[in-house]
């Protein structure tokens, strides 16, 4: 500690420094962009789908190739994205079979898909690489973050793995697989540590075209192609062998596994003669007479070393050995590379396999060690880390290593958390910190979509690249995606940066979101002496009388010096409105002294130049006043010698939240969650419900307010709203007379219920702000147009009067029943049990999630897609499905991306297997139960509340009866009961998973006939993944891997749907005609078979102010781009036709409504001439699929759709029998 | 017979052309206006606040996006190719200059100093034969005299004009205390011609969804009778070279336009409804009258009717006004 604290005064330690520019080969990037760096020079074809955290590397190439640049041999490569990783396997393996240079990029799940695939292309030695970010697998939760249990559940498929442990390594090791599995033929998976390694950006060494061409062998390109399969010397491949033959041929690939090692070692060698860079099969670092080793894979290693380094300048003799090629396994290169001094040595593995006897890398060097002299020598252990990128720190390595010094060590450990049941868990001493002094850490913390890590990446090129210095980002992002925080890590220092993991001890820290700083502890990671940068809205001389008391103590305890500036209005003041980034890192490059500072601010002047040139002077003209108002806006704050605050920092939950938030959620909330124990958790991934009406996230800047003179009661806002942060409530006068003075209530409109008032109610700080509702409000004033009910006001003057008013708005009673009718008013009447989610302000796709658990919420059960609906709708610490009074609500869950309609047919089976079962039973016990009861139960209509209200009263008669009888069947029954009253399963998830990966498992559900509802939330994008092409986008709008705008039209789902002719479908779009998505819902739930809504669902992806969101629906459907029609099977039987057309024709052209949307603009200011072409073919797509659907609503039969440009097939020769 | 004329110093083969229009944004249309006769082409207007508009908007939909949330560092491909302002204009100034034989009048609009300057060099740099100024700006407060309004048009001439070397018109409003004046500042100030007039959105009141709405009605022959005003006015009060804009349909308004005192005149209207090979019966039309009425040049026609030549110049004037009503009384 005292180390640090001399570390942290002296910043100006680099004022010395000059910028110059480095050559060419440096540069900082990371991971993913390096090896995509290296693929694209060496391929030719790439099928891909996106999966994070591999995805930018599919992006990198795709941008290239759309850019046409081209490979080592002046080719373009092409991109193809597939329907799903398995689609991308299966092309990638056609591809190699035609003899053309491959790769790929995936991770996680997707891999799983691939599988089938790599046994394949191994299986026929197809020179390939796949680069994985190694990713968890999902198993009780799903987890975006790093760890190896996906690459480690390939090790039997035949791939070679290579396993790169620094962003350096990966561009490097990248190399050395292309090269290698061109001379060996054995496919390789080059993988390296999700986020952790593939998103930190560090400055590294690029390998010349030379390097790269030197590294390829010529020969072993021309022996592929040769070994393509062509009809110009024709032979067979994938051919069906019997069992007298298949064992043999499968032994016969043994001699290319035997020469992979030595050609990777060679091809090691070869790149240390080019670079420098030396590696090993399996490299050592440390004392030489070591007595305790570490072996271990990935980004870890790295933390190992350093750690080895500094115990090993204590005294100790410490090591670690890192494996780079796991599959084929040489264990004599491992023994070799072990020292002859080691006693005891500690496999660390970054995988769980449950009930395994050790984690796979421990096995592998417990049986390279039993089968060699030294067996019986050394002792091993072996335990877990990092699972799902736990962090993994010098500290956790040092307990591993002290563990290894006990007298009696764990065989069997984990480390890095606390586990509480099974104590396997080594303690470590958190605040064991080996960093140096000359490397400088900086921490920011700033709201997403205000800069801030943009600006910190542009920090470490400016540093990267233009000073000698090494540099390391680290960026942390929040689960939510509305007011999320996002954490900057960044390193700078002489020599290069081996730390990956997060900083603990900053001599710089940021505060770009004042806010955070009443919630979260951002002092924690403050070193001694460091300084602390605030952004915070209000003149210098109060900036300290502005901080909670908790941070007052931590500044003078910790000696802190203190600097503020009020960014918002700088730039404002510059003319570039929220955005604070330029300001910010300005003030890090004024204070923190990792530059000399004039240099520093024209480092910044220059870098905005070339960041900002393309869009013109006016804009970098902006942003360098921005950085000279900066400096002068930046105060130092004296602070006093003692705390002066009263106010604490508010709980992180009410006081009133039940145990289980107050004891997990909240810990997590407050970002501690590291430190709860295993205990904490359920093991099979259960979680309470209802957890974000805890978390008062407070970000909105203006709220609703509501004037009741002028409302007249339509319920619109409370339908818009994608957080169900504004309601309206219905109830007895009397019940009204207690409430708060500012609480506004006036009569209720509605003839037949008198005595009623009416309130529309905000909830202050779970509102984001996203205006919707003012937006909606068709109330004007009549002499002042522009006044509307609803109007946006600023949140803080109204922030605790309207707390105080939405606390006694909850306790209101539920509306009666005479209200709750199926219109847009009525449904609004009833509460919603999804509420207060993390997604996007002014999301599109909330509001339908919404309204179906409004109208089904107290009997729903939902199978989730992964992807935008999943991560709003399951993201811990908080999730926003709730429960009403009875304490019933949604039951949510999610399984995967893929397999989400089969689930949830399963689901429905499952449910109803106990439903007939308890149908069955309750007819067995017929003689020892009330008949009324009985007769009840099976002939109400449960279509209504009033029935599902009368079963479920039934019911509870029931069960108390049952509780008396003593028959097995009564049991039985007791345990099943609560299924006689109907549940409302349904499947949502968005277009990426309909039309895409899981459209096949989608048709099946189609054609089940189940009584199941399928609501698919389109965004016509990738949401969630960053707005990657799918079947669903539209012609014309560019998007990821369709870069130069989308050739083809959007596939037609509904009409797919109805063509099975059973199934209901819907085309909603509630921003323009909420009336008809109402009714789409209930007919859906009331159809018997499968039902299929497929609502429009504005989203960031499109580009524009989602505010406009509600208008551009309305553009959407009055263009005709989206008509809205049902298609309503149970017409057929009255006579009518089924399909039913909600829209009127087309009133205007198409370009109006892609004219508002930037996925549109993009291509018109990128490609005009193309633009204009496919903008003319979209409004002819438009024009004639209307028209169909006028032709079908006039009663025409469904056909299916015809792709036009598809050759017709030639046909069939009846008499072939199907192949197996 | 002659139709030859000369606009802006420029010498052209006749006196048609398409006005500042999205028309000429489409390639194909400027190959027909070539081929129907139009003189020279009047390329739409390149707006200063579209561009900035576009830049903010892509800052705002992309940038503010990026890096917020770990599975998306981005919500679109990259945006370096996305051109902003000006690129497309210019292109399309080279790509009609390398096309047609036509001269090319690039037209701007705007109202802030900065970006005018540095559009026109770059129009002139593309080979823009000469450049439309297209200043008009409302002067909706009452801190804003009509002093003001004039000096910030003669200001934004004054620094294009030091700017670039290409001829100038500045395309005016009616609106102004005095045309006559300000046409003869900006004599003062070396522009070579102004356009008589431009035309603007104007409120329009929805009823049914009660909000007000830009509206932008296209001329009819009615409108020529204000510009036909200043046409007669100006000619030979200025030495300035004259467009019509505005109100032009049919060949006997270009021929009334032409007597008036227009060296050129400019359609937009008629072309957009009824395609550009309107423009060669048009100018077939004017040919008929011409021969009809033995004129032998257009030259001879310009300003025939102009306020010094025609029988009686107090119709060109105000006070004319009130005779026409006690006419009608009698």
């Amino acid at each position: 500690m005292d180390k640090l604290c001399e570390a942290c005064a002296p910043w100006e330690a680099y004022g010395t420094l000059v910028i110059k520019p480095l050559s060419s080969e440096k540069s900082t990037l990371d991971a993913n962009e390096a090896v995509a760096n290296v693929a694209y020079r060496v391929c030719e074809f790439f099928a891909i789908y996106p999966i994070t955290p591999s995805s930018p590397m599919g992006e990198w190439v795709d941008e290239w190739s759309a850019k046409k640049k081209k490979n080592l041999w002046g080719h373009i490569p092409e991109v193809l994205e597939m329907q799903s990783e398995g689609g991308a396997a299966g092309a990638l393996h056609g591809a190699l079979q035609a003899g053309a240079l491959s790769a790929s990029f995936t991770a996680s799940q997707g891999l799983l898909l691939m599988i089938p695939n790599l046994y394949k292309i191994a299986g026929e030695l197809h020179p390939f690489v796949l680069h994985v970010t190694a990713r968890a697998l999902a198993s009780h939760a799903l987890s975006i973050f790093g760890d190896h249990s996906d690459v480690m559940a390939c090790r039997q498929t035949g791939v070679a793995m290579l396993c790169s442990n620094s962003v350096q390594e990966a561009h490097d090791f990248a190399m050395v697989a292309h090269s290698v599995t061109l001379k060996c033929r054995v496919p390789f998976m080059h993988y390296f540590d999700g986020f952790r390694t593939s998103h930190e950006v560090q400055k590294i060494s690029i390998l010349s075209d030379d390097d790269v061409r030197s590294m390829i062998d010529l020969d072993a390109v021309k022996a592929f192609r040769e070994n393509a399969l062509t009809p110009d010397r024709p032979s067979i491949r994938g051919t069906a062998q019997n069992p007298d033959v298949f064992f043999q041929a499968r032994e016969a690939c043994n001699p290319f596994y035997d020469a992979v090692p030595a050609a990777v070692q060679e091809a090691f060698d070869d790149l240390a003669a080019r670079t420098g860079r030396k590696y090993n099969l399996f490299d050592y670092e440390g004392a030489p007479d070591a007595d305790r080793v570490i072996v271990i894979m990935g980004s870890g290693a790295e933390t190992v070393a350093e750690t080895a380094a500094h115990l090993n300048a204590t005294g100790q003799k410490t090591g670690v050995v890192t494996i780079r090629l796991l599959r084929p396994f040489d264990a004599a290169a491992m023994l070799a590379a072990l020292p002859k001094t080691v006693k005891s040595i500690a496999v660390l593995d970054r995988t769980k396999e449950p009930g395994a006897l050790a984690e796979p890398l421990f096995q592998d060097i417990a049986t390279a060690l039993y089968e060699s002299d030294r067996v019986g020598q050394i002792r091993l252990i072996g335990g877990r880390y990092g699972l799902g990128s736990k962090e993994f720190t010098p500290a956790m390595v040092k307990a591993v290593f002290d563990e290894l010094s006990s007298a009696k060590p764990k065989k069997r450990f984990t480390v890095g958390i606390n586990d509480d049941i099974t104590h396997l868990s080594l303690n470590y001493d958190e605040s064991y910190d080996i960093e140096t002094a000359d490397t400088r850490r900086a921490l920011f913390f700033g709201l997403g979509a205000d800069g801030t890590v943009g600006a910190n990446k542009n920090s470490i090129k400016i540093i990267g690249e233009g000073t000698e210095l090494f540099a390391q980002g680290y960026f942390v992002y929040d689960s939510k995606k509305s007011g999320a925080m996002t954490v900057s890590h960044l390193r700078f220092g002489p020599k290069p940066i081996r730390s990956p993991y997060l900083i603990s001890q900053a001599s710089f820290v940021a505060i770009h979101h004042f806010p955070f700083m009443e919630r979260i502890e951002v002092l924690a990671q403050a070193a001694t002496g460091a300084t602390l940068l605030i952004n915070l809205n209000v003149p210098a001389d109060q900036v300290w009388d502005h901080l909670p008391r908790e941070v007052q103590a931590r500044i003078i305890e910790k000696k802190l010096k203190l600097f503020a500036i009020d960014a918002y209005s700088v730039a404002r003041a510059a003319g570039m409105g929220g955005q604070i980034n330029t300001v910010m890192q300005t003030c890090f490059f004024a204070l923190s002294g990792v530059l000399p500072r004039d240099e520093a601010i024209a480092a910044i002047k220059y870098a905005i130049k070339k960041t900002y040139g393309k869009k013109g002077d006016a804009v970098v003209a902006k942003n360098h006043a921005a950085v000279d108002a900066s400096l002068a806006a930046l105060h130092e704050i004296k602070i006093p010698a003692a705390v002066t605050s009263k106010s604490p920092r508010p709980p992180v939950v009410a006081a009133v939240a039940p145990d289980y938030v107050q004891r997990i959620t909240a810990v997590m909330m407050a970002g501690d969650g590291d430190r709860l124990p295993v205990s904490a958790f359920a093991p099979n991934g259960t979680f309470p419900v209802g957890t974000t009406q805890w978390e008062k996230r407070d970000i909105a800047l203006e709220i609703p307010t509501w004037d009741p003179s002028l409302c007249i009661q339509c319920n619109k806002c409370v339908l818009v709203c994608p957080h169900a942060a504004i309601r309206c409530a219905a109830y007895p006068k009397a019940d009204g007379d207690k409430a708060p003075a500012s609480f506004k209530r006036t009569d209720l409109k509605v003839k037949d219920v008198p005595n009623y008032s009416y309130t529309i109610q905000v909830a202050p700080e779970d509102c984001t702000g996203c205006t919707l509702c003012a937006k909606v409000c068709p109330a004007k004033d009549k002499t002042d147009i522009k006044r509307k009910a609803i109007m946006m006001a600023p949140q803080p003057p109204l922030r605790a009067q309207e707390r105080e008013n939405y606390d006694f708005f909850l306790k209101l009673p539920p509306a009666p029943a005479a209200l709750l009718q199926d219109t847009v008013k009525g449904t609004q009447f009833r509460q919603p049990l999804f509420e207060y989610s993390g997604a996007c302000t002014g999301c599109g796709e909330t509001p339908y999630v919404k309204l179906l658990s409004q109208l089904y919420g107290d009997r729903l059960l939902v199978a989730n897609a992964t992807g935008c609906s999943s991560i709003y709708g399951g993201n811990l610490p908080t999730t926003p499905y709730t429960t009403n009074a009875e304490g019933r609500g949604p039951a949510w869950s999610n399984s995967l991306f893929e397999d989400n309609a089969e689930y949830g047919l399963g689901i429905r089976a499952g449910v109803d297997q106990h439903a007939n079962q308890s149908l069955r039973l309750l007819g067995e016990l017929a003689d020892k139960l009330p008949a009324a009861i009985i007769e009840g139960i099976r002939t109400t209509d449960q279509s209504t509340d009033a029935g599902l209200a009368t079963v479920r009263g039934f019911v509870s008669q029931l069960k108390p009866l049952l509780a008396g009888l003593a028959d097995e069947k009564a049991k039985l029954l007791l345990s099943l009961a609560d299924y006689l009253v109907k549940k409302s399963v349904w499947i949502l998830g968005g277009d990426g998973w309909a039309y895409d990966i899981g459209f096949g498992g989608l048709d099946h559900v189609f054609a089940s006939g189940r009584k199941i509802n399928i609501l698919v939330l389109d965004t016509e994008v990738y949401s969630n993944t960053g707005g990657q092409c799918s079947k669903s986008t539209p012609m014309g709008a560019i998007a990821k891997f369709a870069a130069g705008g989308k050739e083809t039209g959007k596939k037609d789902l509904g009409m797919i749907a109805a063509s099975y002719g059973n199934v209901y479908v819907a085309k909603v779009a509630f921003g323009a005609k909420d009336s008809q998505t109402v009714q789409a819902f209930i007919e859906a739930e009331k159809h018997p078979g499968v039902s299929l809504i497929i609502a429009y669902s504005h989203c960031i992806a499109h580009g524009y102010n989602l505010a406009n969101g509600l208008d551009q629906q309305k553009l959407a459907v009055d263009t005709g781009y989206w008509p809205l029609f049902r298609y309503d099977p149970a017409r057929i039987a009255k006579g009518q036709t089924p399909m039913v057309l909600d829209s009127a024709a087309p009133k205007q052209p198409i370009s109006l409504y892609m004219a508002n949307e930037l996925r549109f603009q993009a291509l018109v200011k990128a490609n005009p001439e193309h633009a204009a072409e496919l903008g003319k073919r979209a409004q002819a797509a438009v024009e004639e699929r209307f028209a169909g659907y006028q032709h079908l609503a006039a009663g025409a039969k469904v056909v299916t759709p015809v792709t036009p440009t598809a050759p017709a097939a030639p046909a069939k020769d009846p008499g072939a029998k199907p192949s197996v | 017979m002659n139709l030859s004329t000369t606009y802006l110093g420029l010498k052209l083969k006749g006196p048609l052309m398409p006005g500042a229009s999205p028309l000429v944004d489409n390639f194909d249309n400027i190959k027909r206006l070539e081929d129907a006769g139009a003189a020279a082409i009047v390329m739409h207007s390149l707006f200063a606040e579209q561009i900035e508009g576009n830049r903010v908007a892509f800052d705002q939909h992309i940038d503010r996006w990026q890096d917020n949330f770990a599975e998306a560092t981005s919500f679109f491909p990259s945006t370096e190719d996305f051109t902003f302002g000006p690129q497309e204009y210019l292109a399309q100034i080279a790509k009609i200059k390398a096309a047609t034989e036509l001269p090319v009048i690039a037209s701007l609009n705007g109202t802030n100093l900065g970006t005018w300057v540095d559009h026109a060099k770059l129009i002139e740099q593309a080979g823009a034969d000469a450049l439309e100024l297209n200043t008009y700006f409302l002067g909706t407060s009452r801190r804003t005299d009509a002093i003001a309004l004039e000096h910030r048009v003669l200001d934004i001439v004054r620094a294009v004009r030091k700017a670039v070397n290409i001829p100038i018109a500045v395309k005016l409003s009616p609106f102004y205390t005095s045309v006559a004046h300000l046409a003869g500042r900006l004599e003062d100030e070396k522009v070579q011609g102004v356009v008589l007039f431009n035309r603007f959105f104007q409120p329009e009141i929805d009823t049914e969804a009660l909000d007000v709405t830009p509206k932008l009605d296209l001329s009819t022959s009615e409108d020529l009778r204000l510009r036909l005003r200043w046409l007669g006015l100006l000619r030979d009060q200025v030495n300035l070279s004259l467009a019509a804009s505005g109100g032009v349909h049919t060949p006997v308004d270009i021929v009334k336009a032409l007597l008036a005192g227009a060296d050129v005149v400019q359609i937009v209207a008629e072309l957009l409804t009824k395609g550009p090979a309107r423009l060669g019966e048009l100018l077939t039309g004017l040919k008929d009258w011409m021969k009809e009425h033995e004129y032998e040049s257009v030259e001879q026609m310009t300003g025939a009717l102009s306020l010094r030549s025609c029988p009686d110049p107090e119709a060109y004037e105000r006070g004319n006004y009130l005779r026409t009503l006690q006419l009608w009384k009698v």
